[in-house]
């Protein structure tokens, strides 16, 4: 439909800002103490991330995975369906995403030898994530509305991404897909209501999307080092 | 079949639906009536102000806020108004408008005006909305940015015919498939056609306004405010000289008597949040309205600013 070119993003927002940070906040309120035990989770897969273990790695994938599952019933289906029809949407995709996560922790994992700048950077990532619920009161905001890993969706796909840039190439990409399209969705959604937030979002998306490339830019140009003929003198 | 607005019945209705708490105090001085318009396939008149739904009453289930809603809610009926605007694609606000209702003890000067959008079996989206507004039937029902327009128009054409209907719409906004929608106009005996027009959106005025007013088509207006940006722009603005006679203390007035007094148009239907800008939007329509030269003068100060 030839109309659709005159949208714009904001076109598609549904609700005020103060309606969606009331949301969070009600939300957060209700869950806690939950918050607490969801930071030691998150902070157990910075951990596993940091050491790089293929065992601790795989315990790390199915705590996220189950955060995704968590996050689709409680929160989308929960609460955010109450004033976005998109969650109805999205909430299947997160389920889906949990499940297989939860399903290739449990099958055997070859670490993937990563460069520093890429463990660094997904661990950036995770740390970030784990950093993520202080935009509330930053912002203003009551602690209530401090978004947790595990519990919110959008420190949940940063973290996520994190962890994935330290699995092998073949489980990394099907995973990729949910993570990068809330960022980009919600990206979108918080930007349109001129939340900085949004920026985090996009940020760790173009970070995750950058950190596989970087090692293919490093090992193209340890090959090239490899074959360059040796310097004669006099040349 | 003219409809005079009975005050009385609305404020026992209030009472009746314990929203006591919702209601100002001290009951406010009588504000004049708003212009009402004919609705010209039946010719009856409707207020020239309602109240749109879209983004301002999706609150989910947030108690403060839909407390807040059901205040505007009832502002709105105490200043004269009739109706109200939603569809199955704005959220939580159909749920919070019948809860609203509910509250205010089913006012019985409502006019329930809804729409049908996407889903494909129109009928059951219907009886759905229709649920929750708590209703027993609508007012009028339209076809949202005419999705599905020639299914949704039978549906709604057969539900009139048995009477489980009073009127029967189509919307689109901001411009879009103006060229289809006259189409529509000149071939379906509509009723109601819902379009954006404003003192900076004015191509409703070349063709489709003249031919609603040539086929006796009702014309809701969205958007007057281009959804908050146009009185956002203007704020801190000094009002034009022409304001004053007109009785406009705002911008948001000024552009609410542009728009009502274009002879095509019967209702506009602004939304908000705020129990100050409803009773200011409805006296827009109370006072004097501005004829065509000073129309003209208000859509230039606007576009100028
Ligand atoms: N295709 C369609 O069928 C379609 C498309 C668009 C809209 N619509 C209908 O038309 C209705 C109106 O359009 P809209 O909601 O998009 O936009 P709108 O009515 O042009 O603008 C709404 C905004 O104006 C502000 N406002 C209201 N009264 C004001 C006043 N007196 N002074 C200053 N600001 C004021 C409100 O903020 P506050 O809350 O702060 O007052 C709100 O943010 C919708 O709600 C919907 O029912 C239908």
């Amino acid at each position: 439909m030839s109309e659709w070119w005159t949208y714009r993003p904001s076109d598609f927002l549904l609700f005020v800002p103060r309606t969606y940070y009331r949301l969070l906040e009600h939300y957060g309120a209700g869950a806690w103490p939950w918050q607490v035990a969801a930071l030691a989770a998150g902070l157990a897969v910075l951990v596993a991330l940091v050491r790089g273990r293929p065992g601790a790695l795989r315990l790390a994938l199915a705590l996220l995975g189950a955060g995704w599952i968590a996050v689709a019933w409680l929160f989308l289906w929960g609460r955010l369906a109450s004033i976005a029809w998109s969650a109805d949407y999205a909430a299947p995709a997160f389920v889906a995403q949990g499940a297989l996560m939860i399903v290739l922790a449990a099958l055997p994992l070859r670490a993937v030898d990563v460069s520093k700048p890429r463990r660094l950077g997904a661990s950036a990532l995770v740390a970030s994530a784990l950093a993520y619920p202080l935009l509330a009161p930053a912002m203003g905001r009551p602690w209530a509305a401090a978004e947790v890993l595990l519990l919110f969706p959008d420190p949940t796909a940063i973290a996520t991404l994190g962890l994935l840039a330290l699995l092998p190439a073949g489980r990394r990409a099907a995973l990729m897909i949910a993570p990068l399209g809330w960022c980009a969705f919600q990206g979108m959604t918080l930007w349109t209501m001129g939340a900085p937030e949004a920026g985090v979002l996009l940020g760790a998306a173009t970070v995750a999307l950058l950190l596989p490339l970087g090692r293919t830019v490093r090992r193209r140009r340890d090959r090239a080092a490899r074959d360059r003929p040796p310097a004669s003198p006099g040349a | 079949m003219p409809t005079t607005l009975d005050r009385r019945t609305v404020a026992a209705g209030f009472l009746a639906g314990g929203a006591a708490a919702a209601l100002p105090r001290v009951a406010r001085a009588q504000a004049p009536a708003p212009l009402a318009k004919t609705i010209p396939s039946t010719e009856e008149k409707i207020p020239a102000v309602g109240l749109g739904t879209w983004i301002t009453f999706n609150v989910g289930d947030d108690a403060d806020l839909r407390k807040d809603c059901v205040a505007v809610m009832a502002a709105f009926f105490e200043a004269g108004g009739r109706m109200i605007d939603s569809s199955p694609m704005y959220g939580s606000a159909q749920a919070v408008v019948g809860a609203g209702l509910e509250a205010l003890g089913s006012p019985k000067p409502l006019f329930a005006a809804e729409k049908v959008w996407t889903s494909s079996d129109g009928p059951a989206q219907i009886e759905a909305t229709r649920k929750l507004w708590g209703v027993p039937r609508f007012d009028l029902l339209q076809v949202h940015n005419l999705l599905s327009w020639e299914a949704h128009l039978d549906t709604l054409f057969a539900m009139k015919d048995a009477g489980k209907l009073r009127y029967v719409g189509v919307t689109t906004s901001e411009g879009r498939r103006h060229g289809e929608l006259e189409k529509i106009m000149a071939a379906k005996p509509l009723d109601f056609v819902q379009l954006t027009y404003n003192p900076v959106d004015r191509e409703a005025e070349q063709r489709l306004l003249p031919l609603a007013r040539e086929r006796g088509i009702a014309v809701i207006v969205n958007r007057p405010f281009q959804q908050g940006d146009l009185t956002a722009r203007l704020e801190g603005q000094p009002l034009p000289a022409l304001a004053e006679p007109l009785g406009a203390t705002s911008w948001a007035q000024l552009i609410l008597k542009f728009i009502v007094s274009h002879p095509a148009v019967t209702s506009a239907i602004p939304a908000t949040s705020r129990v100050d800008h409803v009773r200011e939007n409805l006296a827009a329509a109370a006072g004097p309205l501005p004829d065509e030269p000073t129309r003209t003068k208000i859509a230039a100060e606007i576009v100028k600013l």
